[in-house]
């Protein structure tokens, strides 16, 4: 099972200019967790405060008794290395092939064998569909495949808490609901802790139990999934609705006049209704996921305090019989 | 500004006190340092056979007309290769270590830290400095040592043969006043300050390496910089230790 990861009150600025300020969330043990937010609002650099990588100014981030913020640095090595982290374009080593660089932590860090290291790297290069390319350098394989290559890297030591870095950019709508899919089996093959940085509107409303939302230095909401989805804060609707009027603005934010403006033009048309597309379900085959059923034991608890639309699509989601599988998808498992 | 460079300088030394404590940390990445003693060996060994040698002669010119006109032409021997020795031996293995070794160690570094790979190595649980550096670094200092010993001796035959057979010095003149002026210490100062000036090299190109400021362009203009930053420190030190010498061991002449 995997690890809960704590962030409280963490802020971070580069000089003057304030990234965002006092994010405080609970990344749940072996959920799967996405974080949103327009480009450019600081998701990638939150995914590296929480592996330690850039220091915030102020806050913790506790990882089994680890602060990966203020801890002395012998400490943060230790606790990386029950992280597995994708960077966004794969980060490979450009002089290894994809055999060498999958195997580089298990090398680095455990005792094993050649021959049992030549297994588990195969196996891993199988979970991606990276089968035949192991001899490849970085540099000869397109940005998809580095990727996957980086995910299996990440994945090769079994890490209690995955961390993704934009999984889709670059990546094909049927490439992006095979990886969508792929994470989804993983959790429940592996039960780590995950958390998907994306602004991927597909992966947002099909994998993951809890979202958050970044936007102007704060964390906007981080809760079960239904509450993004069912929220009416302008900013998460203008978001999951991919409409150009709103707060969000082509350079961060729009300023009061624009909103004014906007305002007084009458909307084109009201916008529909949100539907909760349901959760992708584990390839037929796999374990059903502990964390869902953590999950509901957790959700179901805290229902009194969520707002009625979200109590009410939470509400609808387990009353439909919860694990009835509507959106699969026809590929299995690994293939992709 | 101020506070900017001196805050670069902190760094700096930090760095170097990390690869300090890291030198002694196993595992030794054995390999990465054969590799690279070999790569910065295979590149700074023929050029600086080829600059000692007009080096060497330079100075036994000069030196022998002085001498001519002071009329002490029996000590040129001893007087231009002391100078070789001392001070442009370390320097030009020095200039070839950092312009050919640390600028290629800082590209290196630099394109990897855009990459995303030193931040990968780091999620992953292994330290760059260890990994990467330290190896790096003990190269270059080694790889000092041992060219300072070809650039002496490249560089006193040269000298030897422009003051014997072009300025018609005699060769016992030349071979007596050497060891009536030069000791042992001279060559023991001469290769420490090659190790010190490796080090230096070593240090300042992985530190631009590891900091490179904005992408491509950035690591171009850390190249540029770590090399002349490199060249300013090596003339300082070298001032230093060349004061500290001549004040702590005896002339052996006098």
């Amino acid at each position: 099972m995997g690890i809960e990861v704590a962030v409280e009150g963490l802020t971070m600025s580069f000089g003057k200019q304030n990234i965002w300020q006092d994010v405080t969330l609970t990344l749940p043990a072996g959920e799967v967790s996405v974080m949103l937010g327009p480009s450019g609002t600081g998701k990638t650099v939150f995914l590296k405060s929480l592996i330690g990588l850039l220091k915030p100014e102020r806050g913790r981030v506790l990882v089994a008794g680890v602060d990966m913020v203020n801890s002395p640095e012998r400490d943060i090595y230790e606790a990386r290395k029950l992280f597995g982290l994708m960077f966004q374009d794969g980060a490979l080593f450009g002089s290894m092939s994809l055999f060498d660089n999958i195997a580089f932590p298990l090398r680095e860090h455990t005792r094993k064998k050649e021959s049992e290291i030549r297994r588990i790297v195969m196996e891993r290069i199988d979970v991606v569909g990276l089968v035949g390319s192991e001899g490849k350098l970085p540099g000869e394989i397109s940005g998809g495949m580095r990727k996957r290559a980086g995910l299996a890297r990440a994945l090769v030591l079994d890490p209690q808490i995955v961390l993704c870095d934009e999984p889709d950019s670059g990546l094909d709508p049927v490439r992006t609901a095979n990886l969508s899919q792929l994470l989804i089996d993983l959790n429940a093959q592996i039960d780590a802790t995950m958390l998907i940085v994306t602004h991927n509107l597909d992966i947002a409303a099909t994998v993951p139990d809890n979202m958050g939302m970044l936007f102007r230095r704060n964390l906007v909401t981080f809760g079960p999934r239904e509450v993004l989805l069912t929220s009416d804060e302008p900013v998460v609707a203008q978001f999951l609705a991919g409409r150009r009027e709103g707060p969000i603005g082509m350079s961060e934010e729009k300023d009061a006049a624009t909103l004014a403006a906007e305002a007084a033009v009458p909307a084109a048309a009201p916008a529909a209704p949100r539907v909760i597309v349901p959760q992708l379900e584990p390839s037929p085959g796999l374990p059903r996921r502990q964390a869902a059923l953590r999950r509901r034991e957790r959700v179901l608890g805290m229902l009194d305090t969520l707002p009625p639309a979200a109590r009410a699509a939470i509400e609808d989601t387990y009353a439909r019989g919860a694990q009835a599988p509507t959106l699969r998808l026809p590929a299995t498992g690994s293939g992709s | 500004m101020i506070t900017g460079g001196l805050r670069h300088t902190g760094r700096l030394f930090a760095l170097a006190a990390e690869v300090g404590r890291s030198i002694f940390r196993r595992p030794f990445q054995f390999r990465e340092f054969v590799e690279q003693f070999w790569f910065i060996a295979s590149i700074t060994i023929l050029p600086a056979a080829l600059v000692s040698i007009p080096f060497g002669a330079v100075i036994a010119l000069q030196v022998g007309s002085l001498t001519q006109q002071l009329g002490a032409q029996s000590f040129t021997g001893g007087a231009s290769v002391l100078a070789i020795i001392q001070q442009a031996s370390p320097l030009i293995v020095a200039l070839l270590i950092a312009g050919a070794g640390g600028s290629a160690i800082c590209a290196d570094l630099g394109s990897r830290k855009i990459r995303e790979e030193l931040d990968a190595m780091e999620v992953m649980g292994v330290s760059p400095v260890q990994r990467l550096v330290v190896p790096r670094v003990l190269a270059t200092m080694g790889v000092a040592v041992l060219l300072n010993g070809l650039v002496s001796v490249v560089g006193t035959l040269g000298g030897y043969f422009f003051n014997v057979i072009l300025q018609g010095g005699t060769p016992g003149a030349y071979l007596s006043s050497f060891s009536a002026l030069a000791q042992l210490p001279d060559l023991y100062i001469s290769e420490f300050k090659a190790l010190v000036f490796g080090f230096i090299a070593g240090i300042v190109a992985a530190y631009r390496g590891l900091n490179p400021r904005g992408g491509p362009k950035g690591v171009g203009d850390a190249v540029n910089q770590s090399v002349v930053i490199t060249f300013m420190l090596l003339f300082f030190v070298n001032m230093v230790l060349t004061a500290v010498y001549l004040n702590i061991v005896p002339p052996k002449g006098g």
